[in-house]
């Protein structure tokens, strides 16, 4: 249970519950808990959001990365650091719908109450699930490659990708060996290259085929996978920055085992988060959780990584999607598991509000999704990430409580709760003024109140 | 002559105010920990619990008063206690309500049991933390709570350079901060990184926060001035090693905690005058102090 809160009304949940279903068919009805999920605010708000997903334990790392490339196939390059070449088995190319689906899992999420009557003293609470809306031949030119300093350690065609591993031995010569070989790479690539040059690290290079793009069928490009192991839990950000123009997003989805993931070398802060709105933004929560991130982002002028999600994969409160199944967890790249998740909510199941943990001998995963908006300025080094022990729960959910839809002369309680929720009210418009920094008296118009001057204190004396 | 009287005037106002400041560094310590936790858990939002940190404190003052009235010191003193407990808080992050005063309990007991010729061995604050992320659960640093914030690293700098200074140990700390940023400047120069980098390590709050208030512990550090510069670059290039060689978390710590017991050695090399709290002077090297 996330909140001790009080009853729906019956009327009111078969109603939301016609609407949500609407929203999403494949969305079953709930069994109902603590609250509804009204809204989710996942990454296709936030343009141009890279994704990744980051599955890690010992030394031992799977990256995922999904681009959402807008531009022509064969503009598309793909250069990442890595330590090691990297053999054909250790790429692989994934399922975009795995990103869709942690997303969902994870994404701030909305939460909806009801206030009981207060001339009833009885309170139940009830809950209801959310819904899951959604996401050369290189040998001859050997001697030339050279001159360049540039080795090719390997090269794979794996899915629609075509695929080299280089070791390089100056930035200058890597730049351009990369554009005399058509991978459209940004001017002044060299100087963001050298660091890594000079670590003695590899590149991974991917460039779309498209004769085998054309045979999947599909119209976007699938997320790339690489295993490998490095000692350094890090995400290299800065190749990523050259053609930067202003703030860019990047969530990042990281599966441990033990506990929640912070970032060392920036600020890791939990955003700002269960907190009552006012009920009117029920119907524009995407836009209200973009004015907010963005406010608060700016606030700390982009130098922050914000944790959005921290939970342990089996379970969660209530749940604003279904829990991934093992299979999921697999292409996720979670590498770790050997034992049985049956019990873990598979997808097609019922959506569970509450879905508890697995039982024993299963190993956990944890799942912290980390979002930051950032400029070259302001993250001027590649994240590093360690481990903490931190086990305890987060989730960027905000709440919405109806008021009693009653008569203020019902009974003598009836008054003081009017009362009471013109000042619930009140305190609702500031906190989202105070979050999206929105116009306070515009929010007290669309929610249809008046500010609210605080109980003169004699009012209280003679009650 | 108005100007010499003015000048006589000043000297006469600075007598003065120099008197009625507290002699000992620790008392100026207090006060800028509490004021940097406060700016911390206010404004950085520290994942530290109001409870967390009174049971720290409870448990640290406990264990010094228990110490102190076991083994009959004449001393009351409780200012090192708030000291370890103002830096545990600082420092250690755990979901439990147990790990911070059990980290305190050992911090200040270390003091008391861990001794070599009349000193302790370890800061207590380095020692409770280091034992409680390796043998306690649920527990850890967030080296990065900070950020890398150049208005506050000018504040630490400005605050940790008065309590350095009435410590009389100020050489220790600049060597240090010295040398760690120049092994970060070599690594920029050798990879051909951008010098933003430099900056956001310089701007590092935990940085400018050891710097200041853990390595310059005038008791856990060589006496002579010459051994603790040795002492200050080796845990400068051993950190930056631990940071850049073996890439792991939270190397300013651990390789103060590994390098500590060079102290003791460094002491029966090159011997030199004990130092000694509230600016009374070296006390006789067979007193006890804590």
């Amino acid at each position: 249970m996330s909140l001790p809160l009080p009853h729906p009304r019956p009327t009111r949940v078969a109603a939301s519950l016609a609407l949500i279903a609407s929203l999403a068919a494949a969305t079953p009805p709930a069994s109902a808990f603590c609250g509804f999920y009204v809204g989710k605010a996942d990454t296709k708000l936030f343009n141009e959001a890279s994704q990744v997903i980051l599955a890690r334990d010992g030394n031992r790392t799977v990256i995922g990365m999904r681009n959402d490339f807008q531009g022509e196939l064969t503009d598309f390059a793909l250069v990442v650091p890595v330590p090691v070449v990297l053999q054909k088995d250790q790429i692989h190319v994934g399922d975009p719908k795995i990103f869709e689906r942690i997303d969902a899992y994870s994404a701030p999420r909305l939460a909806e109450y009801f206030d009981p009557n207060p001339c009833e003293v009885r309170k139940i609470a009830r809950e209801m699930a959310a819904p899951a809306s959604a996401g050369a031949t290189l040998a001859q030119k050997a001697s030339r490659d050279q001159a360049l300093g540039v080795t090719i350690e390997a090269s794979y065609t794996v899915g629609e990708y075509d695929i080299v591993i280089l070791s390089a031995t100056q930035s200058n010569g890597l730049e351009v060996w990369l554009k005399q070989n058509g991978y459209r790479i940004p001017a002044n690539a060299s100087r963001a290259l050298q660091p890594y040059v000079r670590q003695g690290l590899k590149f991974f290079v991917a460039k779309v085929n498209l004769a085998e793009q054309a045979k999947t069928g599909f119209s976007y490009l699938r997320p790339l996978q690489f295993a490998f192991e490095y000692e350094r839990f890090m995400l290299p950000v800065r190749l990523g920055m050259l053609n930067a123009k202003g703030p860019q997003d990047l969530v990042i989805y990281v599966l441990t085992r033990n506990g929640r993931v912070e970032t060392t070398n920036y600020r890791t802060v939990k955003l700002p988060a269960n907190v009552e709105l006012p009920t009117y933004v029920r119907g524009e929560f995407p836009k209200v959780y973009k004015a907010l991130f963005e406010t608060q982002a700016r606030r700390e002028d982009y130098r922050v990584v914000w944790t959005e999600y921290f939970w342990d994969m089996g379970w969660c409160d209530p749940c604003a999607a279904n829990p991934l199944s093992l299979e999921e967890l697999r292409s996720a790249g979670v590498f770790w598991l050997d034992g049985d998740m049956s019990s873990t909510g598979a997808p097609g199941a019922a959506a569970r509000s509450v879905v508890r943990p697995r039982g024993g001998g299963a190993q956990p995963v944890m799942l912290t999704r980390l979002h930051l908006r950032y400029t070259p300025e302001t993250l001027p080094e590649d994240l590093m990430f360690h481990e903490t022990q931190d086990r305890q729960n987060f989730q960027a959910r905000y709440i919405l409580r109806h008021p009693w839809q009653g008569d203020a002369n019902a009974c003598p309680e009836a008054k003081s709760y009017f009362d009471e929720v013109a000042r619930r009210q009140e305190r609702e418009a500031q906190t989202l003024a105070n979050l999206t920094a929105w116009d306070l008296n515009d929010i007290r118009g669309r929610m249809n109140v008046q500010a609210v001057s605080a109980p003169k204190w004699w009012e209280r004396l003679w009650r | 002559m108005i100007a010499a009287a003015r000048l006589s005037l000043l000297e006469r106002l600075y007598a003065k105010s120099r008197d009625r400041l507290p002699r000992d560094a620790r008392a100026f310590q207090i006060f800028f920990l509490a004021a940097l936790l406060t700016t911390g858990v206010l404004l950085r939002d520290f994942s530290v619990q109001p409870l967390q940190i009174a049971l720290a404190f409870a448990a640290g003052l406990a264990t010094q008063a228990f110490w102190l009235k076991r083994l009959g010191l004449q001393q009351k003193g409780l200012l090192s206690a708030i000291v370890t407990c103002c830096g545990l808080s600082l420092l250690l992050r755990s979901d439990a309500l147990w790990a911070h005063p059990l980290a305190a309990a050992l911090a200040m007991s270390s003091k008391f049991v861990l001794r070599i010729n009349g000193k302790h061995l370890y800061n207590p604050a380095n020692l409770g933390v280091i034992a409680a992320i390796t043998l306690l659960p649920g527990t850890w640093v967030s080296p990065g709570q900070w950020g890398n914030d150049l208005a506050l690293a000018v504040w630490l700098l400005m605050l940790g350079t008065i309590v350095t200074q009435r410590a009389r140990r100020l050489d220790i700390s600049w060597v240090f901060l010295g040398a760690f940023l120049g092994c970060v400047a070599l690594r920029v120069v050798l990879l051909g990184q951008s010098w933003a980098i430099w900056w956001h390590q310089l701007g590092n709050g935990a940085l400018l926060l050891f710097t200041f208030f853990m390595i310059s512990d005038p008791m856990t550090i060589p006496n002579r001035s010459g051994p603790r510069i040795a002492y200050a670059l080796i845990v400068a290039c051993g950190a930056a090693a631990w940071q850049y060689l073996l890439f792991k978390p939270n190397a300013l710590i651990w390789v103060l905690f590994l390098a500590t017991p060079l102290v003791p050695l460094f002491d029966r090399l090159f011997p030199g005058e004990h130092f000694a709290w509230r600016g009374a002077g070296p006390a006789p090297a067979s007193s006890v102090r804590v």
